[in-house]
């Protein structure tokens, strides 16, 4: 008796999730297309890869395409303008908005406050093509417009994105400029949750408007200003394709290509496709070991899961 | 509460206000003047006249843009793929979403599935297996390249189930004693109390399939199938600066600088961000809230 009871209500609850198992059927046929079987075609990596012959056929090397890969000239020097670019604006991309915020936050005036922050928002929604295609004319060392300003002031023109010292700043410059404004929503949320007791309590202790900034505002915003630094810090192989494709060429080759954009050019351009998945997996594998560690940092530092 | 304001308090505050507007005009700048420069004869373009304000106002580069066959098929495309991506990835996010969301009790299997979703976040194949991957699919040349390989957004999923996660329990569990199956408790309930996630998520969507245009480059062949961006990235931005490999001479650097079709292209790189722009102030409200919601979740 009670042992069908029970083989019922298993029966039942069973049934109850079948739903629940077939609504995530289509996520997962598509993660399987189009992300896990990639993953297996990784193989390519270690094998002499001649696309007629497809993954099955093709020859077995080991570890001969990550070789090549280390004596390829200038991989090293690849490696560190990724990891240059990136750093840089890992720590530009936070202060920026940080800054941004604590000023926005000062200010009364609710409609100066919406404008500004809609304008601010608004370069984040637009691709870097449509960034690059207005950048690349605004940056032109004959008439574009900042050198333009620049020459009011007696300097002269300067061919930002020709010129292989200028060209890492300008990316850290450009990347700052389209995402800090979006970088201040979040920001402004953790200013907003701040207690205000604790406000009061600085005033009565005659903390003036900046003491008030230093000891309560800016320790209350710690714990998503090294949530978010952390969670940075697993993008640092990601220097920005997008902006970095857009905005470089052969000139500025030597400090401007990241390892995506040289992955680019050696599989589908040059169609080396073997040894650019070797560098692809060596980036993925980085990577990786990346975001795990700042998963696991946030998690401990400031509590942060996922899900 | 500000009834005393100390003169160093005032200064601060009109300080403020300039540094802010001047963030903000900065941002803005850009913008307008390609917007000037479209407007203008290509003569004064040319001779870099242009600033803030067109010159020798004109409407030639709009119309012989909007008369171009390239522009116009790339538009459909890009269209084409916007309603469609979004659609599709929409619907996979929400009915994805939904299972996860349940507390492991309920649905002992949802640890595994949560895994199998978020390891495509932590790693991929990368570029070359994926191209050969979608190659041998054959569907280099068709929509579906543009629109399949990003319709399951994890991230969108994780903004959402923790969304659902932080409506009450009680609706739910009410909803399913009563015979109400999950499918209909999906959308009948959680998807209507939900809309201001899935306004964030729908406006996301909508803005990365129209700004895409890396896989444009890659998975479509013939230039027709290009969408705008793809068609606009290899119009604006490849063509002058790369063409100048090697040694540049003070004359290619003039002439680098000085595109003969500046103003086509200042009119095509405006049409491009015309949505966008259009769209995006009325449903700023939205994505605040949303942005908040996924990312300092309680």
């Amino acid at each position: 008796m009670m042992t069908v009871q029970a083989a019922t209500v298993k029966s039942r609850s069973w049934k109850r999730r079948l739903p629940l198992h077939l609504m995530l059927v289509p996520g997962i046929v598509l993660l399987i297309m189009f992300h896990y079987i990639p993953m297996a075609g990784i193989v390519i990596a270690f094998q002499n890869f001649i696309p007629a012959k497809g993954f099955f056929d093709s020859k077995w090397v080991g570890w001969e395409n990550f070789e090549l890969m280390l004596q390829m000239p200038g991989i090293g020097q690849v490696l560190w303008n990724t990891i240059y670019i990136a750093f840089l604006k890992i720590i530009f991309g936070q202060i920026a908005p940080i800054a941004a915020a604590l000023l926005l936050n000062e200010v009364r005036k609710s409609f100066i406050k919406r404008s500004v922050q809609t304008l601010i928002y608004l370069p984040h929604f637009l691709s870097w093509v449509i960034l690059g295609g207005i950048l690349i004319d605004i940056l032109s060392p004959s008439h574009g417009l900042l050198n333009e300003v620049l020459g009011w002031f007696g300097m002269k023109p300067l061919f930002f994105l020709g010129n292989d010292k200028l060209f890492p700043y300008v990316l850290v410059v450009t990347d700052v400029w389209k995402e800090f404004g979006f970088g201040t929503i979040v920001y402004l949320a953790a200013l907003t949750s701040i207690n205000p007791t604790l406000y009061e309590a600085a005033v009565m202790d005659g903390a003036g408007r900046w003491k008030q900034t230093v000891h309560v505002t800016l320790p209350g915003m710690l714990p998503i200003i090294v949530l978010l630094a952390t969670l940075g810090l697993g993008g640092v192989l990601n220097a920005g394709f997008d902006q970095v494709f857009n905005l470089y060429n052969p000139l500025v080759y030597r400090t401007g290509d990241i390892l995506d954009t040289f992955v680019y050019r050696l599989g589908l351009i040059d169609a080396q496709y073997a040894v650019a998945t070797a560098v692809g997996l060596f980036k993925s594998v980085v990577s990786l070991i990346f975001v795990g560690a700042s998963y696991w940092l946030a998690y401990r530092l400031a509590g942060y899961r996922i899900f | 509460m500000d009834i005393h304001i100390s003169l160093g308090r005032k200064i601060f505050l009109v300080c403020n206000n300039i540094v802010l507007i001047a963030l903000a005009v900065v941002c803005l700048l850009p913008l307008i003047n390609i917007l000037a420069i479209s407007f203008s004869s290509s003569s004064a373009a040319t001779a870099g006249a242009v600033k803030l304000w067109p010159v020798d106002f004109t409407l030639s580069s709009y119309k012989y843009a909007l008369s171009k066959p390239e522009f116009l098929q790339s538009l459909l495309v890009s269209i084409e793929r916007v309603v469609l991506g979004t659609f599709i990835s929409l619907a996979v996010v929400i009915i994805s979403a939904y299972p996860l969301s349940k507390e492991r009790t309920e649905f002992p299997m949802r640890t595994f599935y949560v895994w199998f979703f978020f390891v495509t976040i932590l790693f991929s194949g990368g570029l070359i297996p994926t191209y050969m991957v979608i190659r041998n699919y054959h569907m280099l040349d068709t929509i579906w390249a543009l629109v399949l390989p990003g319709a399951v957004a994890v991230f969108n999923i994780v903004l959402l189930l923790n969304f659902f996660r932080g409506t009450p329990k009680e609706i739910q569990e009410a909803a399913l004693v009563d015979g109400c199956t999950h499918w209909k408790l999906l959308w009948k309930i959680m998807v209507p109390i939900s809309m201001p996630a899935l306004a964030t998520i729908l406006l996301f969507t909508c803005v990365g399939q129209w700004n895409s245009w890396f896989d444009g480059l890659i998975y479509m062949n013939s230039p027709t199938n290009y969408p705008l961006q793809t068609y606009l990235q290899t119009l604006v931005v490849s063509t002058e600066l790369f063409t100048a490999a090697g040694n540049l001479t003070a004359e290619d650097m003039k002439a680098l600088a000085e595109v003969s079709d500046r103003t086509t292209k200042a009119s095509q790189i405006f049409l491009a961000a015309l949505p966008v722009l259009v769209l995006y102030p009325f449903l700023q409200k939205y994505f605040m809230k949303g942005i908040v919601l996924g990312s300092v979740k309680g």
